[in-house]
Protein backbone atom coordinates (compact mmCIF):
# COMPACT_ATOMS: atom_id res chain seq x y z
CA UNK A 1 0.00 0.00 0.00
CA UNK A 2 2.49 2.91 0.96
CA UNK A 3 6.14 1.46 0.65
CA UNK A 4 8.05 4.01 3.13
CA UNK A 5 8.24 3.33 6.35
CA UNK A 6 6.72 5.27 9.51
CA UNK A 7 8.05 6.38 12.75
CA UNK A 8 4.42 5.54 13.98
CA UNK A 9 0.74 4.49 12.60
CA UNK A 10 -1.95 5.87 14.36
CA UNK A 11 -5.78 4.07 13.79
CA UNK A 12 -8.45 5.97 14.20
CA UNK A 13 -8.73 9.68 13.92
CA UNK A 14 -10.88 10.46 16.71
CA UNK A 15 -9.74 12.63 19.29
CA UNK A 16 -7.41 10.06 20.37
CA UNK A 17 -5.68 9.30 17.36
CA UNK A 18 -5.97 12.80 16.20
CA UNK A 19 -4.26 14.12 19.52
CA UNK A 20 -1.09 11.94 19.28
CA UNK A 21 -0.77 11.85 15.54
CA UNK A 22 -0.62 16.00 15.68
CA UNK A 23 2.04 15.56 18.89
CA UNK A 24 4.38 13.08 16.91
CA UNK A 25 4.43 15.25 13.91
CA UNK A 26 4.87 18.52 15.60
CA UNK A 27 8.32 16.80 16.87
CA UNK A 28 9.26 15.85 13.17
CA UNK A 29 8.11 12.20 13.47
CA UNK A 30 7.12 10.50 10.40
CA UNK A 31 3.32 9.63 11.04
CA UNK A 32 0.35 7.73 8.75
CA UNK A 33 -2.70 7.62 10.31
CA UNK A 34 -5.48 5.42 8.68
CA UNK A 35 -9.37 6.03 9.83
CA UNK A 36 -12.02 4.15 8.20
CA UNK A 37 -14.96 6.60 7.61
CA UNK A 38 -15.08 8.84 4.62
CA UNK A 39 -13.80 11.40 6.81
CA UNK A 40 -13.19 12.39 9.83
CA UNK A 41 -16.09 12.34 12.20
CA UNK A 42 -18.04 10.19 10.69
CA UNK A 43 -18.14 7.45 12.52
CA UNK A 44 -17.58 9.49 15.88
CA UNK A 45 -20.59 10.46 18.20
CA UNK A 46 -20.30 12.35 21.10
CA UNK A 47 -22.87 14.56 23.59
CA UNK A 48 -21.08 16.41 23.11
CA UNK A 49 -18.83 18.64 25.55
CA UNK A 50 -15.31 19.73 24.43
CA UNK A 51 -12.91 20.53 27.42
CA UNK A 52 -10.17 23.20 26.62
CA UNK A 53 -7.54 22.36 28.94
CA UNK A 54 -7.09 18.62 27.20
CA UNK A 55 -7.30 20.50 23.62
CA UNK A 56 -5.10 23.42 25.00
CA UNK A 57 -2.17 21.60 25.60
CA UNK A 58 -2.02 20.32 22.02
CA UNK A 59 -3.29 23.38 20.32
CA UNK A 60 -2.83 26.35 22.52
CA UNK A 61 -4.77 29.07 20.08
CA UNK A 62 -7.49 26.20 19.24
CA UNK A 63 -10.47 29.11 19.74
CA UNK A 64 -9.08 31.01 16.70
CA UNK A 65 -11.27 28.66 14.49
CA UNK A 66 -11.96 25.93 15.63
CA UNK A 67 -16.05 25.08 15.51
CA UNK A 68 -17.27 25.64 18.75
CA UNK A 69 -21.01 25.72 19.38
CA UNK A 70 -21.35 27.29 22.93
CA UNK A 71 -19.07 28.02 26.02
CA UNK A 72 -20.75 26.77 29.21
CA UNK A 73 -21.88 29.33 31.64
CA UNK A 74 -24.96 26.73 33.00
CA UNK A 75 -24.76 23.46 34.44
CA UNK A 76 -27.94 22.20 35.83
CA UNK A 77 -28.07 18.25 37.52
CA UNK A 78 -31.59 16.74 37.65
CA UNK A 79 -33.03 14.01 39.33
CA UNK A 80 -35.84 12.94 37.98
CA UNK A 81 -38.71 11.36 38.46
CA UNK A 82 -42.07 11.04 36.23
CA UNK A 83 -43.78 14.34 36.73
CA UNK A 84 -40.80 16.40 38.38
CA UNK A 85 -37.26 17.42 38.12
CA UNK A 86 -35.19 18.16 41.69
CA UNK A 87 -32.26 20.28 40.36
CA UNK A 88 -28.99 21.41 41.03
CA UNK A 89 -27.91 24.62 38.80
CA UNK A 90 -25.04 26.32 38.55
CA UNK A 91 -24.57 29.50 36.82
CA UNK A 92 -21.96 32.07 36.80
CA UNK A 93 -20.96 35.29 34.86
CA UNK A 94 -17.28 34.17 36.02
CA UNK A 95 -17.94 31.34 33.02
CA UNK A 96 -18.03 34.42 30.55
CA UNK A 97 -13.89 34.46 31.02
CA UNK A 98 -11.58 35.30 27.89
CA UNK A 99 -10.78 31.57 27.53
CA UNK A 100 -13.94 29.70 28.27
CA UNK A 101 -13.37 26.23 29.82
CA UNK A 102 -15.91 23.93 28.61
CA UNK A 103 -17.37 24.25 24.83
CA UNK A 104 -20.40 22.57 23.16
CA UNK A 105 -19.55 20.98 19.93
CA UNK A 106 -20.56 19.09 17.26
CA UNK A 107 -18.59 16.25 16.73
CA UNK A 108 -18.23 15.45 12.93
CA UNK A 109 -17.26 19.09 12.54
CA UNK A 110 -15.10 19.65 15.07
CA UNK A 111 -13.23 16.04 14.33
CA UNK A 112 -12.96 18.01 10.49
CA UNK A 113 -11.00 20.87 12.13
CA UNK A 114 -8.98 18.83 14.37
CA UNK A 115 -8.12 16.46 11.42
CA UNK A 116 -7.25 19.81 9.26
CA UNK A 117 -4.61 20.73 11.93
CA UNK A 118 -3.51 17.05 12.29
CA UNK A 119 -2.65 16.98 8.30
CA UNK A 120 -1.10 20.79 8.34
CA UNK A 121 1.21 19.08 11.04
CA UNK A 122 2.64 17.32 8.47
CA UNK A 123 0.34 13.74 8.86
CA UNK A 124 -0.06 11.23 6.09
CA UNK A 125 -4.40 10.86 6.74
CA UNK A 126 -5.69 7.80 4.62
CA UNK A 127 -9.38 7.69 5.16
CA UNK A 128 -11.97 5.12 3.72
CA UNK A 129 -9.25 2.78 4.81
CA UNK A 130 -10.36 -0.17 8.05
CA UNK A 131 -7.24 -1.92 9.73
CA UNK A 132 -7.85 -5.14 9.50
CA UNK A 133 -5.01 -6.62 11.83
CA UNK A 134 -1.67 -5.96 13.02
CA UNK A 135 1.25 -7.29 11.30
CA UNK A 136 3.59 -9.07 13.60
CA UNK A 137 7.91 -10.03 13.34
CA UNK A 138 9.04 -13.23 14.59
CA UNK A 139 9.21 -11.91 18.33
CA UNK A 140 5.90 -11.06 17.77
CA UNK A 141 6.89 -7.34 18.25
CA UNK A 142 4.06 -5.39 16.12
CA UNK A 143 5.48 -3.71 13.18
CA UNK A 144 2.74 -2.11 10.92
CA UNK A 145 -1.17 -3.01 9.73
CA UNK A 146 -2.72 -4.70 7.15
CA UNK A 147 -6.15 -2.62 5.70
CA UNK A 148 -8.63 -3.75 3.48
CA UNK A 149 -7.61 -1.32 0.54
CA UNK A 150 -6.90 -3.80 -1.47
CA UNK A 151 -4.93 -5.94 1.51
CA UNK A 152 -2.58 -3.24 1.38
CA UNK A 153 0.10 -3.33 4.39
CA UNK A 154 1.67 -0.49 5.81
CA UNK A 155 4.91 -0.63 8.49
CA UNK A 156 6.00 1.31 11.68
CA UNK A 157 7.80 1.43 14.49
CA UNK A 158 4.99 1.63 16.81
CA UNK A 159 1.29 1.54 16.43
CA UNK A 160 -1.29 3.28 18.02
CA UNK A 161 -4.85 2.15 19.15
CA UNK A 162 -7.17 4.92 19.12
CA UNK A 163 -9.62 2.82 17.23
CA UNK A 164 -12.91 3.85 20.02
CA UNK A 165 -14.85 1.89 22.18
CA UNK A 166 -15.66 -0.67 19.24
CA UNK A 167 -11.81 -1.58 18.58
CA UNK A 168 -11.87 -4.87 16.97
CA UNK A 169 -7.94 -4.78 15.98
CA UNK A 170 -7.23 -4.98 19.31
CA UNK A 171 -9.41 -7.27 20.63
CA UNK A 172 -9.07 -9.74 17.76
CA UNK A 173 -4.86 -9.53 17.64
CA UNK A 174 -5.92 -11.09 21.86
CA UNK A 175 -4.49 -7.16 23.44
CA UNK A 176 -7.71 -6.79 25.46
CA UNK A 177 -11.12 -8.99 25.73
CA UNK A 178 -14.24 -8.29 24.83
CA UNK A 179 -16.05 -5.34 26.21
CA UNK A 180 -18.29 -6.40 28.83
CA UNK A 181 -22.20 -5.46 28.79
CA UNK A 182 -21.93 -5.03 32.27
CA UNK A 183 -19.58 -2.72 32.32
CA UNK A 184 -20.31 -0.50 28.67
CA UNK A 185 -23.22 1.63 27.98
CA UNK A 186 -25.33 2.43 24.90
CA UNK A 187 -26.16 6.01 24.00
CA UNK A 188 -28.99 7.43 21.66
CA UNK A 189 -28.84 11.11 20.62
CA UNK A 190 -30.81 13.24 18.44
CA UNK A 191 -30.12 16.71 16.89
CA UNK A 192 -33.15 18.95 17.28
CA UNK A 193 -32.47 22.21 15.41
CA UNK A 194 -34.27 25.54 16.23
CA UNK A 195 -33.36 29.13 15.31
CA UNK A 196 -30.71 30.81 17.84
CA UNK A 197 -33.44 33.21 18.95
CA UNK A 198 -35.85 30.51 20.24
CA UNK A 199 -32.57 28.70 22.38
CA UNK A 200 -31.42 31.52 23.77
CA UNK A 201 -34.93 32.66 24.66
CA UNK A 202 -35.61 29.40 26.20
CA UNK A 203 -32.60 28.81 27.95
CA UNK A 204 -31.78 32.51 29.45
CA UNK A 205 -28.93 33.07 27.24
CA UNK A 206 -26.96 36.03 25.42
CA UNK A 207 -24.74 35.25 22.44
CA UNK A 208 -22.53 32.39 22.64
CA UNK A 209 -23.75 31.47 26.23
CA UNK A 210 -24.59 27.74 26.74
CA UNK A 211 -26.00 25.81 29.19
CA UNK A 212 -25.86 21.78 29.56
CA UNK A 213 -28.42 19.52 31.67
CA UNK A 214 -27.79 16.00 32.97
CA UNK A 215 -30.30 13.93 34.33
CA UNK A 216 -30.84 10.56 36.52
CA UNK A 217 -33.60 9.22 37.79
CA UNK A 218 -37.19 7.45 36.75
CA UNK A 219 -36.04 8.46 33.05
CA UNK A 220 -34.12 5.04 32.65
CA UNK A 221 -36.77 3.03 33.88
CA UNK A 222 -34.95 1.27 36.65
CA UNK A 223 -31.48 1.07 34.66
CA UNK A 224 -28.33 2.13 35.29
CA UNK A 225 -28.23 5.43 33.07
CA UNK A 226 -28.50 9.14 32.88
CA UNK A 227 -29.99 11.12 29.99
CA UNK A 228 -28.85 14.60 29.05
CA UNK A 229 -29.45 18.14 26.83
CA UNK A 230 -26.97 20.13 25.22
CA UNK A 231 -27.52 23.73 24.07
CA UNK A 232 -25.44 24.05 20.80
CA UNK A 233 -25.76 27.34 18.56
CA UNK A 234 -28.56 26.73 16.46
CA UNK A 235 -29.16 23.30 17.54
CA UNK A 236 -30.08 21.04 21.38
CA UNK A 237 -28.44 18.00 21.35
CA UNK A 238 -30.62 15.09 23.71
CA UNK A 239 -29.76 11.64 24.34
CA UNK A 240 -29.95 8.98 27.32
CA UNK A 241 -27.61 6.14 27.94
CA UNK A 242 -27.88 2.96 30.08
CA UNK A 243 -25.91 0.06 30.80
CA UNK A 244 -26.00 -2.51 27.54
CA UNK A 245 -26.80 -5.34 29.99
CA UNK A 246 -29.47 -3.49 31.51
CA UNK A 247 -30.91 -2.84 28.05
CA UNK A 248 -30.82 -6.86 27.47
CA UNK A 249 -32.77 -7.43 30.78
CA UNK A 250 -35.40 -5.15 31.15
CA UNK A 251 -36.56 -5.14 27.26
CA UNK A 252 -36.86 -1.16 26.71
CA UNK A 253 -35.81 -0.41 23.46
CA UNK A 254 -33.13 2.43 23.64
CA UNK A 255 -35.28 4.58 21.12
CA UNK A 256 -38.20 3.99 23.56
CA UNK A 257 -36.72 5.56 25.85
CA UNK A 258 -35.09 9.03 24.50
CA UNK A 259 -38.68 9.00 22.88
CA UNK A 260 -39.93 9.55 26.50
CA UNK A 261 -37.46 11.17 27.72
CA UNK A 262 -37.95 13.74 25.10
CA UNK A 263 -41.64 13.61 26.36
CA UNK A 264 -40.91 14.19 29.84
CA UNK A 265 -42.78 17.36 30.83
CA UNK A 266 -39.56 19.17 31.63
CA UNK A 267 -37.85 18.17 28.92
CA UNK A 268 -40.72 18.58 26.00
CA UNK A 269 -40.95 22.25 25.71
CA UNK A 270 -37.48 22.75 25.64
CA UNK A 271 -37.71 20.71 22.33
CA UNK A 272 -41.06 22.35 21.22
CA UNK A 273 -41.09 23.10 17.33
CA UNK A 274 -37.74 21.84 16.88
CA UNK A 275 -36.60 19.83 13.69
CA UNK A 276 -34.54 16.55 13.91
CA UNK A 277 -32.10 15.95 11.90
CA UNK A 278 -30.01 13.21 12.91
CA UNK A 279 -30.40 10.12 15.22
CA UNK A 280 -27.15 8.54 16.56
CA UNK A 281 -26.37 6.02 19.18
CA UNK A 282 -22.73 4.98 20.51
CA UNK A 283 -21.19 2.95 22.87
CA UNK A 284 -19.53 4.22 26.02
CA UNK A 285 -16.94 2.36 27.90
CA UNK A 286 -18.02 2.95 31.53
CA UNK A 287 -16.42 0.34 33.80
CA UNK A 288 -14.01 2.78 34.99
CA UNK A 289 -10.46 2.06 36.51
CA UNK A 290 -10.69 -1.80 36.83
CA UNK A 291 -12.06 -2.08 33.14
CA UNK A 292 -8.47 -0.48 31.89
CA UNK A 293 -6.87 -3.10 29.56
CA UNK A 294 -2.82 -3.92 28.67
CA UNK A 295 -2.28 -0.27 27.35
CA UNK A 296 1.16 -1.09 25.66
CA UNK A 297 3.11 -3.82 24.89
CA UNK A 298 6.06 -4.61 22.17
CA UNK A 299 5.40 -1.88 19.30
CA UNK A 300 1.97 -0.89 20.14
CA UNK A 301 0.30 1.29 22.45
CA UNK A 302 -3.72 1.73 23.53
CA UNK A 303 -5.77 5.68 23.51
CA UNK A 304 -9.02 6.95 24.12
CA UNK A 305 -12.23 4.68 24.01
CA UNK A 306 -10.22 1.67 23.12
CA UNK A 307 -8.53 1.90 26.63
CA UNK A 308 -11.58 2.54 28.41
CA UNK A 309 -10.59 5.74 29.26
CA UNK A 310 -14.04 7.68 30.53
CA UNK A 311 -14.93 9.09 33.65
CA UNK A 312 -18.34 8.05 34.07
CA UNK A 313 -19.18 10.11 37.05
CA UNK A 314 -18.32 13.35 35.57
CA UNK A 315 -19.09 12.34 31.83
CA UNK A 316 -15.52 13.51 31.15
CA UNK A 317 -14.44 11.20 28.23
CA UNK A 318 -12.89 13.23 25.18
CA UNK A 319 -10.34 15.14 27.41
CA UNK A 320 -8.81 12.08 28.61
CA UNK A 321 -8.79 10.67 25.25
CA UNK A 322 -7.36 13.35 24.03
CA UNK A 323 -4.94 13.68 27.40
CA UNK A 324 -3.83 10.04 26.64
CA UNK A 325 -3.61 10.23 23.25
CA UNK A 326 -1.25 13.41 23.72
CA UNK A 327 0.57 11.40 26.17
CA UNK A 328 1.27 8.61 24.12
CA UNK A 329 2.60 10.64 21.54
CA UNK A 330 4.98 12.52 23.70
CA UNK A 331 6.28 9.38 25.00
CA UNK A 332 7.02 7.97 21.68
CA UNK A 333 9.08 11.40 20.68
CA UNK A 334 10.99 10.83 24.20
CA UNK A 335 12.07 7.01 23.09
CA UNK A 336 12.90 8.03 19.65
CA UNK A 337 15.17 10.90 20.85
CA UNK A 338 16.63 8.84 22.68
CA UNK A 339 17.04 6.00 19.95
CA UNK A 340 15.10 3.77 22.37
CA UNK A 341 13.42 0.52 20.52
CA UNK A 342 9.73 0.46 20.60
CA UNK A 343 9.25 -2.47 23.06
CA UNK A 344 7.06 -2.93 25.94
CA UNK A 345 9.37 -1.92 28.33
CA UNK A 346 10.46 1.09 27.14
CA UNK A 347 6.78 1.94 26.22
CA UNK A 348 6.25 1.23 29.72
CA UNK A 349 7.23 4.98 30.39
CA UNK A 350 3.40 5.78 28.52
CA UNK A 351 1.59 4.04 31.73
CA UNK A 352 4.51 5.86 34.39
CA UNK A 353 3.40 9.28 32.97
CA UNK A 354 -0.79 9.07 32.85
CA UNK A 355 -0.46 8.12 36.45
CA UNK A 356 1.04 11.08 36.97
CA UNK A 357 -2.66 12.96 35.29
CA UNK A 358 -6.00 13.46 36.34
CA UNK A 359 -6.65 10.75 34.02
CA UNK A 360 -5.30 7.59 36.25
CA UNK A 361 -5.70 9.64 39.71
CA UNK A 362 -9.33 10.02 38.66
CA UNK A 363 -10.15 6.47 37.52
CA UNK A 364 -8.36 5.33 40.42
CA UNK A 365 -10.44 8.03 42.49
CA UNK A 366 -13.62 5.80 41.04
CA UNK A 367 -12.37 2.56 40.94
CA UNK A 368 -15.66 1.65 43.02
CA UNK A 369 -18.06 3.57 41.62
CA UNK A 370 -19.62 1.98 38.36
CA UNK A 371 -20.05 -1.49 40.64
CA UNK A 372 -21.71 0.98 42.79
CA UNK A 373 -24.00 2.70 40.33
CA UNK A 374 -24.59 -0.93 38.87
CA UNK A 375 -25.65 -2.54 41.76
CA UNK A 376 -27.55 -0.11 43.96
CA UNK A 377 -30.22 0.78 41.42
CA UNK A 378 -32.15 2.70 43.81
CA UNK A 379 -30.02 5.26 42.87
CA UNK A 380 -32.12 5.96 39.42
CA UNK A 381 -35.71 4.77 40.57
CA UNK A 382 -36.61 5.43 44.83
CA UNK A 383 -34.22 8.16 45.52
CA UNK A 384 -35.57 10.10 42.41
CA UNK A 385 -38.85 9.94 43.39
CA UNK A 386 -38.24 10.59 47.49
CA UNK A 387 -36.52 13.35 46.52
CA UNK A 388 -39.12 14.93 44.13
CA UNK A 389 -41.86 13.67 47.01
CA UNK A 390 -39.67 15.51 49.75
CA UNK A 391 -39.79 18.96 47.59
CA UNK A 392 -42.99 19.00 47.04
CA UNK A 393 -44.39 17.89 50.48
CA UNK A 394 -42.26 20.84 51.43
CA UNK A 395 -43.31 23.62 49.28
CA UNK A 396 -47.00 23.15 48.73
CA UNK A 397 -48.75 25.38 51.30
CA UNK A 398 -52.15 23.52 52.49
CA UNK A 399 -52.20 23.83 56.19
CA UNK A 400 -50.16 21.53 57.39
CA UNK A 401 -47.32 22.83 60.13
CA UNK A 402 -44.03 22.25 58.93
CA UNK A 403 -43.00 20.09 61.40
CA UNK A 404 -45.72 17.73 60.26
CA UNK A 405 -44.81 18.54 57.09
CA UNK A 406 -40.90 17.35 58.12
CA UNK A 407 -42.00 13.95 59.76
CA UNK A 408 -43.88 13.35 56.66
CA UNK A 409 -40.79 13.25 54.75
CA UNK A 410 -38.62 11.33 56.72
CA UNK A 411 -41.37 8.97 57.11
CA UNK A 412 -41.63 8.47 53.25
CA UNK A 413 -37.61 7.99 53.32
CA UNK A 414 -37.49 5.02 56.48
CA UNK A 415 -40.83 3.71 54.27
CA UNK A 416 -39.10 3.82 51.26
CA UNK A 417 -35.87 2.73 51.81
CA UNK A 418 -36.12 1.45 55.68
CA UNK A 419 -33.32 2.86 57.97
CA UNK A 420 -30.29 0.73 57.62
CA UNK A 421 -30.71 0.88 54.25
CA UNK A 422 -30.29 4.97 53.86
CA UNK A 423 -27.19 4.68 55.81
CA UNK A 424 -26.38 1.72 54.00
CA UNK A 425 -26.17 3.61 50.84
CA UNK A 426 -24.60 6.59 52.17
CA UNK A 427 -21.79 4.15 53.55
CA UNK A 428 -21.34 2.75 50.06
CA UNK A 429 -22.22 6.20 48.26
CA UNK A 430 -18.99 7.78 50.61
CA UNK A 431 -16.88 4.41 50.22
CA UNK A 432 -17.00 4.32 46.85
CA UNK A 433 -16.32 7.98 46.51
CA UNK A 434 -13.18 8.58 48.14
CA UNK B 1 -42.20 -7.00 32.63
CA UNK B 2 -42.25 -3.82 30.30
CA UNK B 3 -41.23 -0.94 31.40
CA UNK B 4 -43.67 2.22 32.17
CA UNK B 5 -40.83 4.53 30.19
CA UNK B 6 -41.89 2.27 26.86
CA UNK B 7 -45.30 1.83 27.86
CA UNK B 8 -45.67 5.53 28.41
CA UNK B 9 -44.35 6.41 25.08
CA UNK B 10 -46.32 6.67 21.84
CA UNK B 11 -45.21 4.03 19.53
CA UNK B 12 -42.21 4.48 17.85
CA UNK B 13 -41.40 3.78 14.38
CA UNK B 14 -37.29 3.61 14.46
CA UNK B 15 -37.23 3.77 10.66
CA UNK B 16 -38.22 7.17 10.35
CA UNK B 17 -35.29 8.07 12.87
CA UNK B 18 -32.96 6.45 10.67
CA UNK B 19 -34.80 8.50 7.60
CA UNK B 20 -32.56 11.45 9.01
CA UNK B 21 -29.64 9.77 9.13
CA UNK B 22 -26.64 8.99 5.61
CA UNK B 23 -25.66 5.67 5.11
CA UNK B 24 -23.66 4.24 2.13
CA UNK B 25 -24.81 1.35 2.11
CA UNK B 26 -22.07 -1.78 0.33
CA UNK B 27 -24.99 -3.22 -1.50
CA UNK B 28 -25.18 -7.05 -1.34
CA UNK B 29 -22.21 -7.40 1.55
CA UNK B 30 -23.89 -6.89 5.04
CA UNK B 31 -21.17 -6.49 7.75
CA UNK B 32 -23.24 -8.28 10.07
CA UNK B 33 -24.30 -11.61 9.40
CA UNK B 34 -26.24 -14.14 12.12
CA UNK B 35 -25.16 -17.95 12.30
CA UNK B 36 -28.00 -20.30 10.91
CA UNK B 37 -29.61 -21.23 14.22
CA UNK B 38 -32.72 -23.30 15.23
CA UNK B 39 -33.96 -21.29 18.17
CA UNK B 40 -32.41 -17.98 19.16
CA UNK B 41 -30.49 -18.01 22.51
CA UNK B 42 -31.94 -15.27 24.94
CA UNK B 43 -29.18 -12.94 24.04
CA UNK B 44 -29.53 -12.96 20.56
CA UNK B 45 -33.66 -12.39 20.47
CA UNK B 46 -32.93 -9.32 23.00
CA UNK B 47 -31.42 -8.00 20.33
CA UNK B 48 -35.10 -6.79 18.56
CA UNK B 49 -35.59 -4.57 20.97
CA UNK B 50 -31.63 -3.47 22.40
CA UNK B 51 -30.68 -2.71 19.05
CA UNK B 52 -31.13 0.92 18.61
CA UNK B 53 -31.51 0.72 15.01
CA UNK B 54 -33.96 -2.11 14.73
CA UNK B 55 -31.98 -3.91 12.30
CA UNK B 56 -32.89 -7.26 14.77
CA UNK B 57 -36.29 -8.88 14.11
CA UNK B 58 -38.14 -12.53 14.43
CA UNK B 59 -39.40 -14.24 11.59
CA UNK B 60 -42.39 -16.69 11.25
CA UNK B 61 -40.20 -20.06 11.99
CA UNK B 62 -39.23 -18.45 15.25
CA UNK B 63 -35.81 -17.39 13.87
CA UNK B 64 -34.17 -14.02 14.46
CA UNK B 65 -33.28 -12.38 10.93
CA UNK B 66 -31.02 -8.63 10.45
CA UNK B 67 -31.55 -6.33 7.90
CA UNK B 68 -27.90 -4.34 7.95
CA UNK B 69 -28.64 -1.09 5.95
CA UNK B 70 -29.80 1.13 8.90
CA UNK B 71 -27.33 -0.50 11.03
CA UNK B 72 -25.43 2.78 12.99
CA UNK B 73 -22.34 0.61 13.68
CA UNK B 74 -22.30 0.76 17.60
CA UNK B 75 -21.54 -2.34 18.92
CA UNK B 76 -24.17 -3.75 20.89
CA UNK B 77 -25.44 -6.51 18.93
CA UNK B 78 -21.46 -7.83 19.41
CA UNK B 79 -21.40 -7.48 22.78
CA UNK B 80 -24.57 -8.65 23.87
CA UNK B 81 -23.91 -12.30 21.89
CA UNK B 82 -20.35 -12.10 22.82
CA UNK B 83 -20.72 -15.33 24.64
CA UNK B 84 -23.23 -17.40 22.78
CA UNK B 85 -21.32 -16.01 19.55
CA UNK B 86 -24.49 -15.67 17.68
CA UNK B 87 -23.84 -13.28 15.26
CA UNK B 88 -20.20 -12.40 13.43
CA UNK B 89 -19.97 -8.74 13.18
CA UNK B 90 -17.30 -6.96 11.25
CA UNK B 91 -16.76 -3.33 10.27
CA UNK B 92 -18.11 -1.97 6.59
CA UNK B 93 -15.85 -1.85 4.45
CA UNK B 94 -13.44 1.64 4.67
CA UNK B 95 -15.98 4.86 3.57
CA UNK B 96 -19.38 2.63 3.54
CA UNK B 97 -21.88 2.40 6.80
CA UNK B 98 -23.25 5.30 8.66
CA UNK B 99 -21.35 8.96 7.32
CA UNK B 100 -22.53 11.01 10.36
CA UNK B 101 -23.37 14.57 9.46
CA UNK B 102 -23.45 15.64 13.70
CA UNK B 103 -22.29 12.88 15.44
Amino acid sequence: MIEEHFDAIVVGAGPSGNAAAYTMAKEGLKVLQLERGEYPGSKNVQGAILYADALEKIIPDFREDAPLERHIIEQRLWTMDDASYVGMHYRSEDFNEEKPNRYTIIRAQFDKWFSQKVREAGVTLLCETTVTQLLRDTNSKVIGVRTDRDGGTAFADVVILGEGVNGLVGQRSGLRPELNPDSVALAVKEMHFLPREVIESRFNLKGNEGVVIEAMGTITAGMTGTGFLYTNQESISVGIGCIVSDFADNGTSPYALLEAFKNHPSIKPLLANSECKEYAAHLIPEGGYYSIPELYGDGWLVVGDAGQFVNAVHREGSNLAMTTGRIAGETIVWLKRRREEMLKANLAEYRRRLDETFVMKDLKKYKRIPEFLHGNRQIFGLYPKLFSGAAQTWFRVDGTDKRTKEKEIFKSFRKGRTLPGLIGDAFKLARAWR
Amino acid sequence: MRATAEANAPTIKVEEKLFQNRYLVDAGRPHIKIRPHETPSKALMSLTYTCPAGCYSVNDQGQVEITADGCVECGTCRVVTAKTREIEWNYPRGGFGVLYKFG
